[in-house]
This record gives C-alpha cells, structure tokens and sequence, in this order.
C-alpha cells in the first residue's frame, strides 16, 4: 500500500508542475496590458513603467515564471492588483464561501443520491425506479444558473408569505454580524500566528461558526440562505450519484454470495446494507471525488446567480479584470486541490480493492 | 427437420446482421432512447425550419417592424390570442425581451445555434483527440507519456474554469467559446482513443498487416482506428450535452454568444437580473437547454448500453 501512494505521490508531481506552467502562461497570455486594466485608459506611459516595475512585470517571462515559482514553494501568491493586498489574504476570506457551499451541496448530494440509487436498484423496474432514473436523467442535464434563478423565484417571491419562503441571494441577513466563535469562548489567541489563522478560516464558515458559538439566529439565517444555492449546486452530482449507486448495486445484487446471504435467510435491510452496499461503494466513491471538481465549476455559477462572495465568482471576476495574481493563485489551488482529490480517490480505491494496489 | 432448417437460417441470418443493425435494434428498445431521439427529431426540425417557423426576425426590434400594430414596450409577458389574449394585440407566444424582440421567434434560432454548438465543438475536440490519442497509444513511450501528461494537466482543471480562463485569452465571443470547450473536451476523446488503440496494437491482423508491409499510416487508421469508433460515438454523444451546456454557461456569463445572438445561454444571461419581473424570459431558454441536454443524454446513454456486448442479454 506505502509503495503505490508512493507511486502515485510521484506521478503527480509532473502533473502538478505542468499546473503552474499552464496557469502562468494562461495568465501571461491573456491580451491587454494589466497596467491599463487596473489603473484605467488614461495611465501615462510613466506610470506604467512604475506599475510594471513595481509588480515584476518589467523582467523577461523566464525571469518571471523563476520568480513566481519561488514564490509559490514559499506560500506567497504575490499582490492582488485590484485590491491591493496580498493574494492570500483574500483566498482565506473567499474559500470558506466556496468549501461551505461545496460541502453542503455534497451532503446534499450524497444523502439523497446514494438512498436514492439504492431503492432503485433494489426495486429494479418499478416506478421508483422509473421515476428516480428520469429525475436523475433530467438532474444531469440541468443547467445550474437556470435551476438557481428559478428556485430563487419560487421560493422567494411565488411562496412570499409563506413558512417556506428562502432569501434569494446573500449570506446573511442585512444588519446581521455574526461573532467569531473564537471570541464567544474568549480564547486568547495572538493575531498573525498559525491557530489564530485557522481559526479566523473557520469561523469565516457562517453556518460552522454559528453553532460553535451557539449563535443559533445566525445559524438559522445562514442555512436559510444557503439551502438554495446548496440545493441548485448538488443537482448535477446528486443525479451522477444517484446513476452510479443505482447501476454499482445492480451489478453487486446479480452476485452469488449476495444470493447465498439471503439463502442463509438473512434480512433484505441486512444484505443491501452490509453485504451489496460495501462492494458497490468502489464506483461511487469515483463519482463523488470527480464530482467535487465539478463543484468548483459549478461555484462559479451559483456563487455569480446567488451574489455569494465566494472562490468562483472573484475567479471569474479577475479573469476579466485581468489580475494576475488573483488568477495564477485561484487556478494553482483549484487544481492542486483537484490533484489531490484524484490522488485520495485513487488511494481510497485501492484500499477498498486490493487488486488494483497489486497491479 | 423442416423446423431445425428453419431456426438455422434464422441463426444464419442473425449472424449475418452488422452491428450497427444489432445497435439499432436494441437502441428502439430503449424507451428513454426513443424517448431522447424524438426530442432531437424535433429540435433539428425546428433547427432546420426556424426561419419558416419564426414570427419575427430574431435579431430585431418590434421598432424595426415597419407597421408594427401593438405597443412598444420592453418585456411584454406572452400573449397567445387561444388564451384569451386580444386579438387586436400581435400575438408573442413567449412575449417581448428587453430589446422589444420575440422571445418566441429567438428561442427557435436558438435550436439552430445549440445544435451547431453541440456537433462543432465535438467534432474538433474528436479530431484533436483521435490523433493525440491513436499517436500516444500507438507509439508508447516518451510520445505516450508527453501527450498523456499533457492531457493530465488539462483534465487536472474543472472544465468549466478552464474554458473560462482560455475564452478570456482568446477574446469573449461564440468562436473562441466554442474552442475553449473543444480544448477542454480532447483529452476525454484522447483517453478513450488511446485506450482502444492499446488493446488492439498487438492483435494478429494489426500484426499481419505489419508483415505485409502495411506502413504506419494505413496500420493507425485503417486497422486499429475503425475498433476506436464505438467507444468514441458514445463519448462523442454524451460530449454535446456538456458542450451545449458549458457553452451556455460560458454565454450567461457574457463569455461566448454576444448580442444579438439568439443564443440561449445568452438570452438567459441577459435577461437574468429581470427574474422576478419577466420570469418567462428566464424560464424558456433554460428549458430549451435542459431539454435539448437531456435528449442527447438520453440519446448517448441508450447507445453505450446498446453498444455494450455485455448487456446483450438484457435486450
């Protein structure tokens, strides 16, 4: 097993090289000079100069792209152009949108994707089935931004008044400022060092830090403008995951020992559960890790439709803002994170088999 | 003995049937198959006689209509005079959008551009990635290992990030969204590609053409290639359902179809602050893509269960 994460540790180191190449070059590639992006038409030729000089942009891209990776193996992303303040800094205020959201979308995905599948499998032909399979066909096929504009509609303006009327947009509630979780329990923690960081990451989290904090109104408004995008988000894995279960367990159920279990008069919940479910998880883990790369992109979307101040959107927003940093920076830890989500699959399947880590 | 004759030559016969008569068989058994192959009748019927179907130019105003006889008003709801509509209103299936055009007359044009979006980008990603992946598969080696870490890279970002990140490169636009897209979708053509190449390289015929002098070029794509094809019009299928939808995508988010393209993606996009007001504006477009995403969903499904010997049995 220590031998093929070796393995696969090395493989992805190329790959990960390759990332940073792609995404400086992409970033280097992109037309129109930064200097008049940021600073507008009407920069003078001198200021230019001095913004270019300022920013490392002034060397030859070989010198630059030493410089960048420097930088990166040292943890410093570098200065966002438009906000002016290092690239980090802004990455630990916009991930713990984007991974609350993700995470609630997969939660979403997972608790109704793999029962789903499960029930269709094991009431193979029936309507269950039949409608669970067509739901899931028409889930994959959703555009995401469409499903989030509709949703927002009904449950904010056709169910106005009603018990189940949601927020269409935001995080919050306006007026509403939730209180780290780190300051309710008066933990005395020195700002700048390590804990303090990762605490201040999490308490970014609104729907986490609330009920560390026990802030159960905050905790309230902030599900309540999560559910929507969560839901509009996890549409796409939860029908994948429906799919893969449903298809993973039809294959397992059709086997002899399954059908020993049962000879042996075992209970169906016993034999689904304990016997099927445990050998058809190989495919579904697959499907899980691949589809939290899908999230990201699907951030992008929900996070732009839902106004959630989130990775995705200032991604997408420094793209067209042409900011160096922010774009080299986001991309390099999307795909380093989507890297090592593969890596974790690919190790997660080879504990679950063992034929795989012997080959 | 006459019934032995008899379930022989029927033996015989079914022997004799191509794959594609057994494909097409088990296909119309599917009923979400058949189901995904009406829907994509009707949309390349609408694709193909939009412009006798359509009302109205789909790129003009109502203020360009010369005698136009209803008010002109941004984002009129729909009026259908067999629902009660005044007959002495012009009749908007869809109603008006913001720039006081017919919804209805754009949301057709927009099945002729969906469609083209789908098959283009496809058919550019297959080429692409046919060639990658039978010169990877074929040549092993460091050729195999350049190409496939390259893809590596490419897959190693979330589709829709990457095509967001090449679009902003070459320009907002239709054309470079298309590429961004194609780009994107190779490396699943290369993979599939590669993979089919490897399993056959070492056969006897591919053998027996090398020993009767077969050059490269005829052995890559005369003899192993052909054996890629199954596998790659599943993929390929499946691959204009996500091409239409990230293209869409990437139009909601003003990076591909501009104005005043009757494109759905876009149509939606622009009219996506107006949800709450003019709902109908937001709501056929995405239909439309949903509906024409789920077709060739339906459609690349039914053709890997019925290209799959495996499932043989079940049909």
């Amino acid at each position: 097993m220590t031998t093929y994460i070796l393995r696969r540790l090395l493989l992805s180191i190329p790959v990960i090289i390759g990332i940073l190449f792609a995404t400086f070059a992409l970033a280097r590639l992109i037309p129109s000079d930064p200097c008049r992006a940021m600073l507008g038409e009407k920069a003078t030729d001198e200021v230019c100069d001095q913004f270019l000089k300022r920013h490392g942009l002034d060397q030859p891209i070989p010198v630059q792209f030493a410089v960048y990776m420097g930088e990166i193996f040292k943890g410093d992303f570098g200065n966002s152009f438009r906000f002016s303040m290092p690239v980090t800094e802004i990455l630990s205020q916009r991930l713990p949108i984007t991974i609350e959201l993700s995470l609630a979308a997969l939660s979403i995905s997972l608790l109704v994707g793999i029962p789903l599948g499960i029930i269709s499998a094991v009431r193979h032909n029936s309507w269950v089935d039949v409608l669970t399979m067509l739901w899931a066909n028409i889930g994959v096929s959703m555009p995401v931004f469409w499903l989030g504009l509709m949703l927002a509609y009904f449950f904010s303006l056709t169910l106005k008044g009603t018990p189940f009327q949601l927020p269409p947009s935001g995080r919050l509630s306006p007026g509403l400022i939730p209180d780290p979780f780190f300051e309710v329990w008066n933990m005395s923690l020195t700002e700048g060092t390590a804990i303090y960081l990762t605490a201040e990451f999490i308490s970014r989290m609104n729907i986490l830090n609330s009920i560390l904090s026990g802030d159960w109104k905050v905790f309230k408004d902030a599900a309540q403008h999560m559910i929507l995008p969560a839901v509009a988000l996890s549409t796409i894995p939860m029908a994948l995951i429906a799919r893969m279960s449903r298809s993973s367990m039809l294959e397992v159920l059709g086997q002899d020992y399954i059908r020993t279990a049962r000879a042996k008069g075992l209970k169906q919940r016993t034999v689904v559960i304990r016997h099927a479910l445990r050998n058809a998880l190989l495919p579904i883990v697959t499907v899980v890790g691949l589809s939290l790369g899908g999230l990201l992109g699907g951030a992008v979307l929900t996070e732009t439709v839902f106004n959630l101040a989130g990775v995705g959107r200032i991604l997408y927003e420094a793209i067209t803002a042409r900011d160096y940093g922010i774009v080299q920076a986001f991309t390099v830890v999307i795909a380093v994170f989507f890297v090592a989500l593969n890596l974790i699959v690919d190790i997660s399947y080879a504990y679950l088999d063992p034929r795989i880590r012997l080959n | 003995m006459g019934q032995n004759t008899a379930k022989l030559n029927a033996e015989t016969s079914l022997d004799s049937v191509s794959l594609w008569g057994i494909t097409r068989k088990r296909l119309l058994r599917r009923k979400s198959a058949v189901m995904g192959m009406i829907i994509l009748g009707m949309l390349i019927l609408v694709a193909l006689t939009a412009h006798w179907l359509a009302p109205y130019d789909p790129t003009k105003s109502m203020l360009d209509v010369p005698d136009y006889p209803g008010k002109i008003e941004k984002r009129l709801p729909p009026c259908v005079h067999a629902f009660g509509c005044p007959e002495s209103e012009p009749q908007h299936l869809m109603g008006l959008d913001g720039n006081i055009r017919d919804e209805f007359s754009r949301l057709l044009y927009g099945a002729r551009i969906s469609l083209v979006i789908g098959f283009a980008t496809v058919s550019f990603s297959i080429l692409i990635g046919t060639v990658l992946g039978a010169l990877a598969g074929y040549f092993g080696g460091w050729v195999d290992n350049t190409i496939m870490r390259v893809m590596d890279v490419v897959l190693a970002f979330p589709s829709l990030l990457l095509a967001i990140a090449i679009v902003t490169v070459l320009g907002p636009g239709l054309i470079n969204a298309l590429l961004a897209i194609g780009i994107v979708s190779i490396p699943a053509y290369a993979r599939v590609v590669r993979g089919s190449v490897l399993s056959v390289r070492e056969m006897d015929y591919v053998s027996a053409t090398r020993s009767l002098g077969g050059n490269t070029y005829e052995i890559l794509f005369r003899r192993i290639l052909p054996n890629a094809l199954t596998p790659l019009i599943v993929q390929g299928t499946l691959g204009i359902a996500s091409a239409i939808l990230e293209t869409a995508a990437l139009s909601f988010l003003g990076l591909g179809a501009q104005h005043p393209t009757p494109e759905w993606g876009s149509m939606l996009g622009q009219e996506r602050n107006q949800v709450f007001t003019a709902p109908h504006l937001v709501f056929y477009p995405g239909l439309a893509i949903m509906l024409t995403v789920l077709a060739f969903n339906l459609l690349g499904d039914g053709l890997r269960d019925a290209l799959d010997p495996r499932l043989a049995h079940v049909s």
